[in-house]
């Protein structure tokens, strides 16, 4: 049985820090609806549109019936593991710095027999397990054989963790705690073990009541953090840069401006001030450090969290300036994902509907509640999500999306 | 369909030819592949005009395929064939070569196998085997093949009762045959002690049961018979094969290869039983393969494997000589030459000059190709049964 971690020791500060590595990343493009979905965290194979026959490894043409039709759809990952080993010498550092790497094979019911990492707790060959589909350090998709049944402990296995930002004994900083989901996030990274939160703080002269619900905290410490200001990000990065193992960007403008009504640009301006500019200033302030300790032991530096919206992906006009600041942030977060990616650090992006705040007043129910909204944060890094579309708003406009973005496009201008 | 394969009957193999392994090489392929022309045209004693066909597999040889090594070595062909089928190409090259010489497509073939090893070139190749090893396995664990033959040996270790020590005598008595081997990169002795007692790699795969990857080249003629005689060339005659690829893609795991699909026909074309067999050159890049080649090819039935390893002894003057220069575990395996090497090693105890001691009174003997592990599972299997030709 997976043994609970416990809280680890003050680092050694004459250690010398390990350098991150991540696995073989090189896929077939056509490879890449597994991590479509694993990304989403759900697990996905193809499936032949003519014979139904459910393929893996992802391939171009059905084995069965030859039909090139095939689709990704979601699959019940219940199997039975049949075989095992545990590959003690691998052929890259990755896995020799991390052996013994338990794997195995699984038969799937559904069909094909899949090749996965295997979880500690599954028994022995033959045995009933569960597969998921997961994101590794390079970003790319493994499988993993889980017990049939949870077990203890059981987020705690060393090849989960591997796929996983559990904020449990981490170091966490919220770039604006004094917002309403700064605040429940704080809470909620708390709720789930988080050892030590920097809460940043903007203007502290300015009450929030929200800030005060959070302060008196024993494992919160309020920092000065002003994304608009370059002086504010790098001086807090050069004080705890090289100390934060999470670091979810909550910052965030937002007025109301419909281009219809609106004149001059001062509005937008101080959108894309914190939204974009905010963004890229905390990049390239923390993004260094955090990459540098991205394989730093059981409390390393692991995951990036930035709280966008579902209007990143399709312009709502009431709300235009903001949804452009939005998308602009959207587009910097992939490259900051690319950046991300040699190291291992994951960059979650998060795209909330209309959140239940002061801003999305005259909005129509359902809003999601920032607690909620926290509770999708802290569920993404448990479980490695890295696209995270949390409320039904944002699960509506994604599929609406998905399903065709020019009808969005038009359904939103009204 | 079944039956009604027709014969060999004019169609040997002759000068077994093997360019002595090394660990690591700074050449490239082509050298390797080079040499091994030149060494076959030294011992048929013909001219490198002679050579009128030619079959290669070799993995390190790219970019280059076959065609670029014609232009390389300066030889003109009029048929040619490029076998990337890892263990399995030394059969297939035999069986397409004995097709083309009978017809008279061509007259004396040249099948060469060869790889260099250069640091670090195994790690790569391991990583870029095949597109569904790529996507599929070497991100779990970056084992390589240990790794997948960990699952098969996991597995038959369960299904079918077998000991570690049965998989130990196999490696310790190929060892015992590489002993007087020149060419062996491993010729101390082994005991199952030290089998028993070698560090796990890929549970339950030991040191000792793994290859060591190394460079090298091996070779031989495919010719008519006339064409042998008039060069006075010792020779032996090819009395059956078989081929698959791809089989049995419904069983869960590989507990079974091609073999067993076409063993009837392969010794019905050869006119005997595995009983007449002086000798099995299986490919054994890892013993449980062996095992299961010993099942599907009828010398022991499903799942008796271990039971009768346990009955024979396997070395030179024992019971069923088993890769009597050493095989892959004692020789080294140079890549796609892998498979290669049983099939000279074949010709020169038929033809009464080994490497190592002669089996006594070995009239014919069986040689087997196993290749390419795409996903999870070895896709070509592939067998001859060669014979001496007095």
């Amino acid at each position: 049985m997976t043994k609970p971690l416990s809280k680890p020791k003050r680092k050694n500060p004459i250690v010398r820090t390990r350098l991150p590595t991540v696995p073989a990343t090189t896929r077939a493009r056509y490879t890449q609806g597994i991590t479509a979905a694993a990304a989403r965290g759900v697990f996905a194979l193809q499936r032949c549109e003519d014979c139904s026959t459910i393929q893996y490894p992802p391939r171009e043409a059905c084995a069965n019936c030859l039909s090139v039709r095939l689709r990704w759809r979601e699959v019940d990952g219940a199997g039975e593991l049949i075989a095992r080993t545990t590959i003690r010498y691998g052929f890259e550092l990755y896995f020799r710095e991390r052996a013994p790497w338990p794997t195995g094979i699984v038969k799937l019911d559904c069909g094909p027999n899949v090749i996965v990492g295997l979880h500690q707790d599954c028994a022995p060959p033959p045995a009933r397990v569960r597969v998921i589909a997961a994101l590794d350090k390079g970003g790319q998709t493994i499988l993993i054989a889980i017990p049939e049944k949870d077990t203890p402990s059981m987020e705690d296995d060393p090849i989960l963790r591997e796929t996983t930002s559990d904020p449990k004994f981490r170091k966490v900083l919220v770039t604006d705690a004094k917002s309403a989901v700064g605040a429940a996030v704080v809470e909620a990274l708390i709720g789930a073990g988080a050892d030590y939160v920097w809460a940043g703080v903007a203007e502290p002269w300015k009450v929030s009541r929200h800030l005060e619900r959070i302060r008196q905290l024993p494992q919160v410490t309020v920092v000065p953090l002003d994304v608009t200001e370059e002086t504010s990000v790098r001086k807090l990065a050069g004080n705890i840069g090289g100390k934060v193992d999470i670091l979810i960007n909550t910052a965030e403008y937002h007025r109301v401006e419909n281009l219809a009504h609106s004149q001059g640009a001062e509005t937008a301006r101080a959108e894309m001030e914190t939204n974009y500019f905010g963004l890229l200033r905390l990049a390239q302030w923390f993004g260094p450090a955090l990459r540098s300790r991205a394989a730093d032991g059981q409390s390393s530096a692991t995951a990036w969290v930035n709280i966008l919206s579902i209007y990143a992906l399709s312009n709502f006009p009431a709300h235009s300036t903001f949804s452009a600041s939005k998308a602009a942030a959207y587009s910097l977060s992939q490259s900051l994902r690319a950046a991300m990616q040699p190291s291992g650090i994951r960059v979650i992006n998060v795209f909330p509907g209309p959140i239940d705040d002061e801003w999305n007043q005259l909005l129509l129910p359902p809003k999601l509640a920032p607690a909620a909204l926290a509770a999708a944060v802290i569920t993404a890094l448990k479980r490695g999500i890295e696209d995270v579309y949390p409320g039904d708003v944002a699960q509506e406009w994604l599929a609406r999306f998905l399903d065709n973005p020019k009808a969005l496009e038009r359904e939103l201008a009204g | 369909m079944s039956g009604g394969r027709r014969g060999y009957d004019d169609v040997v193999l002759a000068a077994p030819v093997t360019i002595p392994y090394v660990r690591f090489s700074v050449r490239s392929a082509h050298w390797f592949l080079a040499r091994t022309l030149a060494e076959l045209i030294k011992a048929a004693g013909i001219r490198k005009a002679d050579i009128d066909g030619m079959a290669v597999s070799s993995f390190s040889l790219a970019p280059d395929t076959a065609v670029g090594f014609t232009q390389h070595v300066g030889l003109g062909l009029r048929w040619l064939e490029h076998m990337p089928m890892g263990g399995a190409s030394a059969i297939l090259q035999l069986r397409r070569a004995a097709r083309a010489v009978e017809s008279g497509d061509a007259n004396i073939v040249a099948c060469i196998g060869g790889d260099t090893n250069h640091v670090d070139s195994f790690r790569q190749g391991v990583a870029n085997f095949s597109q569904f090893a790529r996507d599929a396995v070497y991100p779990y664990g970056a084992g390589g093949p240990n790794g997948s033959f960990a699952f098969l040996t996991d597995y038959i270790m369960r299904k079918d009762n077998v000991e570690p020590a049965d998989f130990g005598k196999l490696c310790v008595a190929q060892r015992a045959n590489a002993s007087s081997n020149p060419y062996a990169l491993l010729r101390k002795p082994l005991t199952l002690e030290d089998y028993l007692g070698s560090r796990m790699i890929a549970d339950p795969i030991r040191l000792f049961d793994c290859v060591m990857p190394c460079a090298g080249a091996d070779g031989f003629l495919v010719t008519r018979r006339s064409i042998a005689e008039k060069l006075g060339l010792p020779k032996v005659s090819l009395l059956a094969t078989i081929e698959r690829h791809n089989a049995f893609p419904d069983d869960p795991i590989q507990i079974r290869g091609g073999w067993a699909q076409d063993v009837n026909e392969l010794y019905e074309q050869a006119g005997c039983g595995p009983g007449d067999m002086d000798f099995l050159q299986a490919y054994d890049d890892y013993p449980v393969i062996v095992m299961m080649q010993m099942e599907d090819l009828g010398f022991c039935r499903k799942g008796e494997a271990a039971e009768f390893v346990r009955r024979n002894t396997f070395t030179i003057d024992g019971s069923l000589p088993l890769n009597t220069s050493g095989g892959q575990l004692s020789m080294g395996q140079a890549g796609a030459a892998g498979g290669h090497l049983g099939v000279v090693e074949a010709i020169r105890q038929l033809i009464g000059q080994p490497l190592t001691r002669q089996i006594p009174d070995t009239r014919r003997g069986l040689v087997s190709g196993f290749g390419m592990i795409n996903y999870d599972r070895g896709l070509c299997t592939g067998a001859a049964i060669l014979g001496n030709d007095a």
